[in-house]
């Protein structure tokens, strides 16, 4: 099997960085600069005393590319930890989204959109006369899902964080270095 | 702890001094004004004025490549830094250490479009191991310290400091590099054990092994081209090497099969071909190096030892990787062969050689030189004679333009030691040679640098004859004037239907005359009965010295596997190209 025939993999990547002015251009220019794909990809500091945020991403590729991904960035200077969340077995991974749904004054959509938001465990987090918005979390499929049905009920608005995740288990990211 | 103050140009001064700098190649500026006054009140650090950035680049590359040190770079902000992208990006492919200084505008004028402002970070972002903007004057030392680290350590390149001019005016405190501490950039450079022994016991049990050795031997130091010299001795098994790594092994001797690759030799491309175990030592599977990967060394287990974790299985799935330095690696390597008392299996090895020296037999770098006095100089005939008559000396370095000059200079230059062989072989950089000659010889004022050239490279950076003149620096130019750019020439011969299509070289200046008015020595061959006269003027002159050797216009040059083919599938010569054998899905390749 040469190794463009590789099946194609997700990987949810976690990376911790020293926080200091660049460092996600060096991780987004090293995706755009070497054609890997980016699927979603959200920053935040984490230990603030130490400076170092958190970068979560998840990407696809064959094998290769996700071993040479993994590579590239731990060969970025400020790096101080790769993570692979999917390799490393059992992962929680979330995402969280606002979800505006414009009924106008119809309202049986405005029922049923409550109705679903309820099965998902949304809240309304803002509420006019003709409009819902909701928050909703959970895993990435899950959000796919109440966005889609939300959809015919008249969506409007969607933001979505991107995935937050990490290893299930005791040990932590934080500690390892 | 700390002293007087010192100002920000002061503290980079101070800093550069400790970490054993003692030449910068720089160009001055606005931005870079108060480094200048600094530089002027000084004697510890010596400052080469080029005449464009990026020659200072590849200078400080040519004096880090024939040194082992780190080269060290000036320039102003804006039109500066961006003169000397091409030479960074140049040290990036080839994995050579520099530390680039960059003037940059004030910091509260940062982002505003400000005279001669440009984001250099943001530019050589992707043409660096890593960058700094320093905003603060406390940071100077620590950045400087922490970019020679970087600059040399683990696989080895250049790292630009971005410096403001206010920060350069500002007073602040030094730190000794004894007091910086990289916080996360750590290379492993010791392999472990297990993969050691286990790639070991394949090695050891090969019946048609080779060693693929590249740049990272020469980059881990003499010490490692020694390992390299006792691994081969010990277990009688042949070595390659790609463009990058010569010298590392001695070209003369009897194991060394010659360059590998696209214009590497039959032995050693069919060598790599049919191997069974195949040993790559600090070379990364280049596509000048594999040929079409489908096809590329199709039955053997492949070790691979690299400081980059990221060189493994980029290109090429590799059965056996270890990471570390190359030199420590071989040396456990050895200890590992020895401690388990492997014996190589003479038997496979003696028919390997045997099919090996069928190969050699081809005499692939065979060429024809028509020894009648008023012959036409075949340009192997020049680069040979070069080579034959410059082995006197012992002490020689060669550097190269980019084309077909480059690869005979690969082929008939025989090294038999390291940092003697400074050639652009990543970016493929036209007008690397001269600046890159200058380097080396402002780091070995006694030795005979000759830049191997082409016509149509040496018009790229030919503003350096002035530094040259400047300076004294007695460097050779060893032009092959064939008036084509002929490496373009020959793939539009052989692969675009003969179409010539702006890649003829006219209105070329007359070479000895423009030696002349930079006040440097003009010599000129046009028949192969002056060759040898010629070579030995060149090397009887002390001063610098062009010499425009007018060579056969359309030689080509062989071997060659043409983009995208398999190694068994190369072109011998001029007779051996009967079949159109690029394919489409080769063309496209580079
Ligand atoms: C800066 C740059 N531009 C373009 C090229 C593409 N290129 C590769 S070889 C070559 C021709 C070189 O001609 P010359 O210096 O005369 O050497 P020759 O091949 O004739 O020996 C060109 C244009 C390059 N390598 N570098
Ligand atoms: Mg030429």
């Amino acid at each position: 099997m040469t190794p463009q025939d590789q099946p194609i993999e997700r990987h949810t990547i976690s990376v911790l960085v020293d926080n200091e002015p660049g460092v996600l251009a060096r991780v987004i220019g090293l995706f755009s600069g070497r054609g890997y794909n980016i699927e979603s990809l959200t920053v935040a500091e984490v230990d603030i005393e130490r400076r170092r945020s958190r970068i979560t991403l998840v990407t696809s590729g064959t094998r290769m590319i996700v071993e040479q991904i993994k590579a590239q960035l731990a060969r970025l200077v400020p790096i101080h930890k790769v993570s692979d969340l999917t390799d490393q077995g059992p992962a929680v991974e979330r995402e969280l989204a606002l979800v505006k749904v414009t009924t106008d004054s119809n309202r049986d959509n405005r029922i049923e959109s409550l109705r679903i938001a309820d099965i998902f465990r949304a809240r309304v987090v803002d509420s006019t006369v003709n409009s819902f918005t909701f928050e909703v979390t959970g895993s990435s499929g899950k959000l796919d899902a109440f966005i889609g049905l939300m959809r015919p009920l008249g969506l409007s608005d969607i933001a979505r964080t991107g995935v937050a995740a990490m290893a299930r288990g005791h040990k932590g990211l934080l500690q390892l270095d | 702890m700390s002293e007087r103050k010192l100002t920000g140009a002061q503290l980079l001064l101070r800093a550069l001094r400790d970490q054993g700098v003692d030449v910068i190649f720089g160009y001055p500026g606005g931005a870079v004004l108060p480094i200048y006054d600094a530089i002027f009140g000084q004697n510890a650090i010596r400052h080469i004025l080029v005449r464009h950035e990026q020659a200072a680049v590849h200078a400080a590359e040519g004096y880090a490549r024939s040194t082992g040190r780190v080269g060290v770079v000036l320039v102003t902000s804006g039109p500066g830094s961006t003169n000397a992208v091409t030479g960074l990006t140049d040290a990036l492919m080839d994995s050579i250490p520099v530390v680039c200084i960059t003037g940059q505008v004030p910091t509260h004028l940062i982002g505003n479009d400000a005279f001669q402002e440009c984001d250099t970070t943001g530019i050589t972002r992707p043409c660096t191991k890593h960058n700094y903007l320093v905003k603060d004057v406390n940071a100077v030392a620590r950045t400087v310290h922490e970019a020679f680290y970087v600059a040399r350590s683990g696989r080895p390149g250049p790292v630009v400091i971005d410096m403001p001019k206010d920060v350069q005016f500002a007073e602040g405190d030094y730190v000794s590099p004894e007091d910086v501490v990289h916080r996360t950039y750590k290379p492993q450079t010791h392999p472990h054990k297990d993969a050691v022994a286990a790639a070991v016991e394949v090695i050891a049990h090969a019946k048609k092994p080779i060693f693929y050795t590249g740049g990272g031997v020469i980059n881990a130091g003499p010490g490692a081209c020694r390992l390299l010299r006792e691994l081969v001795r010990l277990s009688g098994y042949p070595c390659t090497s790609t463009l990058m790594g010569l010298g590392a092994f001695p070209a003369g001797d009897p194991h060394f099969l010659g360059m590998v690759g696209m214009h590497g030799t039959y032995e050693s491309n069919l060598a790599m071909y049919n191997c069974d175990v195949m040993v790559n030592i600090g070379a990364r599977f280049d596509d000048r190096v594999t040929g079409k990967l489908s096809e590329f060394s199709p039955n053997s287990v492949k070790v691979h030892v690299d400081i980059d974790p990221s060189s493994i299985n980029k290109n090429v799935r590799v059965d056996h990787a270890i990471i570390g330095d190359a030199g420590i690696t071989m040396a456990e390597m050895l200890e590992a062969w020895k401690m388990r008392g492997y014996q190589p299996d003479r038997e496979a090895l003696a028919a390997w050689w045997a099919e090996i020296n069928a190969w050699r037999a081809r005499d692939c770098l065979r060429f024809h030189q028509d020894m009648a006095p008023d012959a036409v100089i075949k340009p192997q005939y020049a680069i040979k004679r070069l080579a034959e008559l410059t082995a006197e000396h012992k002490d020689v370095y060669i550097t190269t333009e980019v084309g077909q000059h480059q690869m005979w200079a690969a082929q008939f230059i025989p090294f038999s030691e390291p940092h003697r062989w400074m050639t652009s072989g990543g970016l493929g950089t036209m007008g690397y040679g001269l600046p890159a000659a200058m380097g080396v010889q402002i780091a070995h004022p006694d030795a005979l640098v000759i830049d191997v050239a082409g016509e149509s490279s040496i018009m790229m950076n030919i503003q350096e004859l002035s530094t040259i003149a400047q300076y004294r620096l007695p460097v050779k130019v060893f032009i092959t004037n064939n008036q084509w750019m002929g490496m373009v020439r020959q793939w539009q011969e052989l692969l675009h239907g003969e179409r010539y299509s702006e890649s003829y070289m006219e209105s070329l200046p007359d070479f000895v005359k423009l030696a002349e008015s930079f006040g440097a020595t003009g010599l000129r061959a046009t028949k192969v009965s002056e060759v040898d006269d010629t070579i030995r003027e060149m090397m009887s002159i002390e001063g610098p010295v062009i010499v425009d050797m007018h060579v056969d216009r359309k030689e080509n040059c062989f071997p060659m596997i043409p983009g995208g083919a398999a190694h068994y599938d190369m072109i011998l010569g001029p007779d051996d190209r009967g079949e159109q054998r690029t394919s489409e899905e080769g063309m496209v390749l580079v």
